[in-house]
């Protein structure tokens, strides 16, 4: 069994345990790389279906190559997909940096569609890697009814055992793939031959190395313009993958105060 | 013991893979964890761009001086307290390996934390502070590294600019933290003088620990294992769920040890039904052929339709676990409430849930300070030994037979408030004996004798295998039958293949076998039946337990057939296979059969002809007053 192989194989251990021991799942679909692994991995949980909805939380401002994904594959791929929209930034915390106030519209689109389908389990394609905040999370992540993140209480998780009894109201955050790097996602894209956004592809020396919002989220200098060379490029740089967004990088704390009121 | 990631390499770009550890560092809160990871990930030239530049600017914001331990506490909680508050895991690279850094935070307050990245790690650094030495907390981290399971503990002991980078200081707390793990079955593999702030000792030997001529921390890490494979074990597939999303049943769940391929004859824990597996399926593709091995998560489907559920546990007939009621275990307790007897609990084992009630509790004990003995409850933090009942049967190893079957988590209130191993499972007691309230039979035993003119007896045919055990005991079955009597036919091998199941042919399991045996004939023979039992039961022990279990109504008939008239029927063919060398542990080649030399009846089944030899032992029964005289015709009476 290689390095793949069992990534695999836990990812799908985790989403079977939150299958039979979660009542109302979704899985939380933003289209990007990782979402589409998870996506991946689900059907392999599952032999082939997704045995719940996917939930794409749209803020009516991602690319249009990110739409145009959605619609081929969320029928490709025979998903439930729910569809909601975010509400407008006048009604998000003015205190908040702008980009993190433009990301911060995602937590409360998020927090209608909890309360407007009811779902216990909200499965979602962080990773440790990618940012300090989320390589304190558990796999099975409990959150307030507000849907916060109680970074100094968190319960103990330890070999393969997780703590799945949400408190009535509350939710849990499920991570997959938390224990997945960006590398591993791309060696994983590459042999399964999972369907890509070609903005992640170099045009014009410059390509994404992270999608989100389009006027918030900038590309990197690259010439890699195959997941191939995307790899080779990753083994040698020391530039962080979040770099292109510009949400963490307004203030010291910007994205862990996110995080904490409910942030992915 | 790996969990979260259980990997051994790492990809590359090229194809290449290399060897991947996890690491946790742990020790006493303030003796400088989060310090050695910076310095760690600087001289490795792990850090991202940017990052160092970043830190030396929050540093100055602040008008602290540059802290390494910044680069970990990302967080602005964590900054402002000075402590690390949870798991933080961090990548980077050694000469030879990929290592996974898990930086467990020291405070008291949050062991829990502790405990959650220490199971997922290959190998362990423990701190110590070389002005402070060992402390309670250091104490408690090699006492929980040791019951997780994490048996590569290097040790370092650092701000060793402190004590004037003294040799005989090391030398002394050396001395005593070897001494406590070793006490505890953990050899550390290496005891490291640093400053983790200055660089001496991590990756470069400075002239300052000149004195010194062991490894570094990164040499160190660089000779750790990466976790061993679980594949040589044997086959445990905990169910996690059973799907039907088209025209297959699906069983799903994870290899935890061991391995299988289709057409594996299996049996379901702790129920031990007994299957086959039809096919493994897959997707994209299905089925899928050859062997899966441990960590593997997969689907299978079985030959027949049996009643399956989250929670059972499958694995090879003949080496399966053993089910249960009754666990003992060694436990850490993480919840503020003191776990005390009596307490109702639940108790999560792979994929069973089961509640239980916690029967005793022995030796509780502070592992920071392991002189103060209490056995009334286990405090928060504190470790201990428990024992407890379940109320449902349960699939479960000892923790030193199989690691992944052997341990289990408590929960309370929804929530892991401990977790621990499994030291061993009590196959014969299958409930608290003060919960059993056996019931009686509505009729007496004399209404049934009185209708089948016998009264009940368990008549057990021991012989080698081919001896005429089955064909005699068929024969005097369709006697008693036909005279009007309640006969029923306990055969070794047909119970084998249902109630006995779950056991192989091991001297313990074949005890437990012939155990079962009797203790169901003595049941059919306390309500009147005459239980006739043929079973090879080898052992002259065993066969003597059985009698205790019967009693008096135990006869013994040894069928004395000449071991080569046996084996030249060889009815079943086993003599062949066993000749062949294809089946182990059989009775009959070799000299493991040990006669009676005090049974009721001796008959031997190549002198006399099968009627003969019932008449025989009709008449056995009826001497012994089993049989009642006088025979009615029961044609006569209608």
């Amino acid at each position: 069994m290689d390095h793949l192989d069992a990534l695999e194989a836990q990812s799908i251990y985790i989403f079977r345990e939150a299958f039979a021991r979660l009542k109302k799942l979704a899985l939380l679909w933003s289209l990007g790389k990782d979402s589409n692994v998870m996506i991946w991995l689900a059907r392999k949980a599952f032999f082939g279906r997704v045995p719940f909805p996917a939930l794409h939380v749209d803020t009516g401002k991602k690319f249009p190559e990110m739409y145009a994904f959605r619609d081929r594959y969320g029928k490709e791929w025979e998903l439930d997909l729910k569809v909601d929209s975010c509400p407008p930034l006048e009604t998000i915390d003015p205190t908040l940096p702008p980009a993190a106030r433009s990301a911060a519209r995602k937590t409360e689109g998020l927090k209608l569609a909890l309360a407007k389908y009811g779902f216990d389990g909200l499965i979602a394609g962080i990773r440790r890697d990618e940012e300090a905040t989320r390589a304190k999370e558990r796999v099975f992540s409990p959150r307030g009814t507000e849907g916060g993140w109680d970074v100094r209480d968190q319960p103990p998780e330890f070999w393969d055992q997780f703590n799945a009894s949400p408190p009535p109201g509350a939710h849990l955050r499920i991570h997959p793939i938390l224990h997945w790097t960006e590398a591993d996602i791309w060696a994983y894209t590459q042999r399964e031959n999972i369907p890509i956004i070609p903005l992640y592809l170099a045009k014009d020396g410059k390509r994404y190395r992270s999608l989100g919002d389009a006027d918030i989220t900038n590309p990197v200098a690259s010439t890699a313009s195959s997941i191939e060379e995307i790899l080779i490029e990753l083994d040698g740089t020391k530039v962080p993958e979040r770099a292109g967004r510009a949400l963490d990088h307004e203030t010291e704390d910007a994205f862990e105060r996110l995080r904490v009121a409910g942030y992915l | 013991m790996n969990m979260i990631v259980p990997t051994a390499t790492s990809t590359t770009p090229n194809g290449t893979t290399r060897p991947q550890v996890r690491i946790v560092i742990v020790g006493h809160v303030d003796h400088g964890k989060s310090t050695l990871v910076g310095r760690l990930l600087h001289e490795t030239g792990s850090l991202p761009e940017g990052k160092l530049e970043m830190l030396k600017a929050v540093s100055a914001r602040r008008g602290m001086p540059f802290e390494w331990s910044f680069l970990l506490d990302a967080l602005q909680t964590e900054r402002d307290q000075g402590i690390t508050i949870d798991t933080t895991q961090i990548r980077f690279r050694t000469r030879s390996r990929d290592v996974v850094l898990i930086d467990a935070p020291g405070h008291a307050e949050f062991l829990r934390n502790m405990i959650t990245g220490a199971s997922q790690a290959d190998g362990a650094v423990l701190i110590i502070d070389a002005l402070e030495g060992v402390r309670d907390q250091t104490r408690r981290h090699g006492y929980l590294l040791h019951l997780l399971g994490v048996k590569q503990v290097a040790v370092v002991v650092n701000k060793m600019d402190r004590v004037d980078f003294g040799a005989a200081r090391f030398q002394e707390i050396s001395d005593e933290i070897s001494a406590h793990l070793i006490g505890l079955g953990v050899t550390p593999t290496a005891v490291i003088p640093i400053s983790a702030r200055d660089g001496d000792g991590v990756a470069e030997r400075t002239p300052r620990i000149e004195w010194y001529d062991g490894p570094t921390v990164v040499e160190a890490l660089d000779a750790l294992e990466p976790a061993r494979p679980l594949e040589s074990l044997a086959l445990r597939l905990p169910v996690q769920a059973i799907y039907k999303f088209d025209d297959r049943r699906i069983v799903a769940g994870r290899i935890e040890s061991g391995s299988l391929s289709a057409g594996d004859e299996i049996v379901i824990m702790p129920a031990g039904k007994i299957a086959r597996i039809r096919s493994v399926e897959g997707w994209p593709v299905t089925p899928v052929h050859g062997s899966q091995g441990a960590g593997r998560s997969v689907g299978i489907t079985l030959d027949r339709e049996l009643f399956v559920e989250r929670g059972d546990v499958i694995a090879h007939v003949g080496t399966s676990p053993r089910d249960t009621r009754r666990i003992r275990a060694r436990i850490f307790w993480l919840h503020d409430e003191p776990l005390a007897p009596g307490a109702s609990i639940l108790v999560r084992l792979g994929t069973r849930e089961t509640r239980a009630n916690v029967v005793a509790i022995e030796k509780a004990v502070d592992p920071g300070e392991l002189s103060s003995v209490e056995t009334k409850a286990i405090g928060r933090n504190h470790v201990g030994e428990i024992d407890i009942s379940l109320a449902q049967p349960i699939a479960a190893d000892p923790y030193t037979d199989n690691p992944r079957t052997g341990r289990l988590v408590i929960e309370v209130n929804g929530r892991i408030a401990g977790g621990g191993l499994v030291l061993s499972v009590d196959a014969g007691q299958r409930a608290v004996p003060v919960d059993i309230v056996p019931v009686e039979s509505a009729l007496r035993p004399d209404e049934r004798s009185a209708r089948y003119r016998h009264g009940g007896a368990v008549v057990w045919l021991t012989g080698l295998p081919g001896s005429g055990k089955s064909t005699l005991a068929r024969a005097l079955e369709r006697r008693l039958f036909s005279l009007g009597g309640s006969p029923v036919l306990l055969d070794g091998d047909t119970l084998r293949a249902g109630l006995n199941s779950d056991l192989g042919f091991s001297a313990a399991d074949r005890t437990e076998n012939i155990r079962r045996l009797a203790e169901v004939a003595t049941h059919l023979s306390r309500n009147g039946h005459i239980a006739i039992v043929a079973a090879v039961s080898p052992s002259a022990d065993d066969r003597a337990a059985a009698r205790r279990i019967a009693d008096t109504a135990f006869h013994e008939v040894y069928v004395a057939t000449p071991a080569e008239v046996c084996e030249s029927r060889d009815p079943k063919g086993h003599y062949a296979k066993a000749r062949a060398g294809a089946l182990k542990a059989f009775t009959g080649i070799g000299n493991d059969y040990q006669p009676p030399t005090a049974s009721e009846l001796a008959i031997d089944t190549s002198a006399r002809s099968v009627a003969d030899a019932t008449d025989e032992i009709e008449r056995m029964l009826a001497g012994s007053g089993v049989l009642f005289d006088e025979l009615v015709d029961l044609a006569a009476n209608i």
